[in-house]
């Protein structure tokens, strides 16, 4: 009887097992079946517009709803280069930010600062955008801008990124505002991925001699160099797809500019200011061959990540 | 005391962990190109002693001593000690292994370009030399562009001893080296601890009784922040001139 009992029990049991596995796997495949979804509809919707203007899309600056001819060059310079100001700002700053919280911070300022950053972390992103459009690009295209045009425009090389009319709005405040909101990411994962180096590990280096930035550059950051690969890769994917503080800070123009100054448009806003009022099939086509190449991107970024952890993986030496 | 120069010299030593009392006046003298082992059951302070000769205390808040420690007749613990060049002076190895992320000719080098500015052909010598003193070298000798990880934990531990010397400190502190470690990766390590006192001073924390009295010249036996009894490790070990060092030596206690 006792017996026969323990094996009902366990025949329940292994059961309750299969169904969990079962419905675990369902929902790791169902993030699967997501992507694929959203990258086939996608791939649908695009293909009136890339059959129409082939690879030519890619490389023409022409936006002309009411011709409808398109191209997707503008676009996709100008999310290529805030997503670049944003890190070129952001990482240097996250990284400090990291840096004192964790390891030069004296013990009461700690989580002030930290719960600060994180707050940042959950401002929406329309109050940057009109913080940028109302409150910064007129105080920068007022006093910074002209400044930086007449000093740095003249420049050989890199002169022409600072030329162009001091109007406030343009591809480098919304990179900057980019910049400040990918920051409060990248610092808390940093911060979270410094706190878990082991101390001793530290007091190792430390113990050698080694000055906090010695211990920081050759011990901590090697490694914490996936995590902290990681928040930057978070912090871009952040970049690259945020919507609406760059509409509002950008210019939305459909011309090429290459200065830094000029109004541009990202491929995020194009979607979010033509989508309502594509009403042709190849101008609603052309705008999902937008959503199209900035999934690319997003891939191709991750992809890159990738391979530079495994570079990294390399100069630190095999493991047999 | 004895015919050996003392290396350090612990003058009235008080620390405290914020208002808690870890080390009470300690006075201690250890002697130069010896080996000096602290016994004593967890809690004792014996770490916390080790981690004040070379200033490691002083990463964390809260933590301050007082008192004097002589290192050659000059006092470690004053103000305007560059910390730094203390502890490239005083090498540490702690519990457990810590290679760096690194390789493992790196994990040698690491030490030494902090504070000498080697050629190649010296830098490549200093390496092997290090590695010998941790008799390391002829297992390591044909991957050193290996990750320090990809060795075993007895090979870790050595890697770090060989990281210790290879600045050439001028007194090595261990910090119960061989707790993480099997029989025969802490045997080969003892037998380092015997070799490397030619060169250094050697300060070593230790649970393990008979490891104290394998290794070192001098114990001292610590019980709650107290310095109990110091002495040569053979009086030590077979006349206790203190009943509670007795105790905690033969067992009845700790």
């Amino acid at each position: 009887m006792e017996k026969y009992k323990n094996t009902s029990h366990l025949k329940r049991q292994m059961q309750i097992d299969a169904l969990f596995r079962i419905s675990t796997r369902f929902f790791a495949f169902f993030v699967l079946a997501m992507l694929l979804g959203i990258l086939f509809s996608l791939l649908v919707g695009s293909l009136p517009a890339l059959k129409h203007f082939g690879w030519g899309f890619l490389t023409s600056t022409e936006w002309d709803p009411v011709a409808e001819n398109f191209g997707a060059l503008v676009p996709i310079y100008g999310t290529l280069m805030t997503s670049f100001i944003a890190l070129l700002i952001g990482v240097p700053v996250s990284f400090g930010i990291a840096l004192f919280l964790t390891e030069l911070s004296p013990p009461w300022l700690k989580r002030p600062l930290g719960i600060a950053v994180e707050l940042l972390a959950g401002i929406p992103s329309i109050i940057y955008g009109m913080w940028g459009l109302f409150v910064f690009a007129p105080w920068f295209g007022d006093h910074i801008q002209p400044w930086i045009i007449d000093n740095m425009g003249e420049l050989p090389l890199i002169g022409f990124l600072f030329q162009g009319a001091p109007m406030g709005i343009g591809i480098f405040t919304a990179g900057l505002i980019l910049a400040i909101m990918v920051i409060p990411f990248i610092a808390s994962v940093m911060r979270d991925v410094f706190e878990v180096v082991p101390p001793m590990l530290k007091e190792s280096a430390y113990g050698l001699g080694a000055t906090t930035w010695e211990v920081v550059r050759n011990v901590v950051l090697p490694y914490t160099k996936t995590g902290v690969i990681g928040g930057i890769m978070l912090g871009l994917g952040r970049a690259l797809g945020e919507t609406m503080a760059v509409t509002f800070v950008i210019g939305n123009s459909t011309i090429f500019a290459s200065g830094l100054f000029d109004a541009g448009n990202s491929i995020a806003s194009s979607l979010a200011n033509e989508f309502a009022e594509a009403t042709s099939e190849l101008h609603l086509s052309a705008l999902i061959s937008l959503g199209l190449i900035l999934f690319f991107i997003t891939f191709v970024v991750l992809a890159c990540s990738k391979l530079l952890l495994l570079q990294l993986k390399k100069q630190e030496g095999r493991h047999s | 005391m004895t015919e050996n120069a003392s290396k350090l010299q612990v003058k009235d030593l008080n620390f405290y962990y914020g208002n808690y009392q870890a080390l009470k006046g300690i006075n201690l003298e250890i002697p130069a190109n010896q080996v000096t082992a602290f016994i004593g059951p967890s809690g004792c302070g014996k770490s916390t002693l080790l981690r004040v000769f070379n200033r490691m205390f002083e990463l964390y808040p809260g933590m301050r001593a007082e008192g004097e420690i002589l290192l050659d007749g000059e006092n470690i613990l004053a103000r305007d000690v560059d910390i730094n060049l203390l502890r490239a002076k005083i090498g540490m190895v702690f519990q457990k292994p810590t290679p760096f992320p690194m390789s493992i000719y790196d994990n040698i080098t690491f030490g030494v370009k902090l504070y000498e500015n080697l050629s190649r052909v010296d830098m490549d010598e200093r390496v092997e030399w290090a590695l010998k003193k941790a008799a390391l070298w002829n297992e390591v000798k044909d991957k050193l562009k290996q990750s320090g990880n990809s060795l075993s934990g007895g090979q870790q531990q050595r890697l770090c001893i060989a990281r210790a010397v290879a600045t050439r400190p001028e007194v090595v502190l261990l910090d119960e080296p061989t707790s993480a470690l099997d029989p025969i990766s802490t045997a080969h390590i003892e037998e380092l601890i015997h070799e490397l006192k030619a060169d250094y001073t050697i300060a070593i924390v230790t649970h393990n009784m008979q490891q104290a009295a394998r290794v070192s010249d001098y114990t001292a036996y610590m019980y709650l922040g107290d310095l109990v009894e110091f002495g040569e490790t053979d009086g030590i070990f077979t006349a206790p001139k203190k009943k509670a060092t007795e105790d905690y030596i033969t067992g009845k206690f700790g």
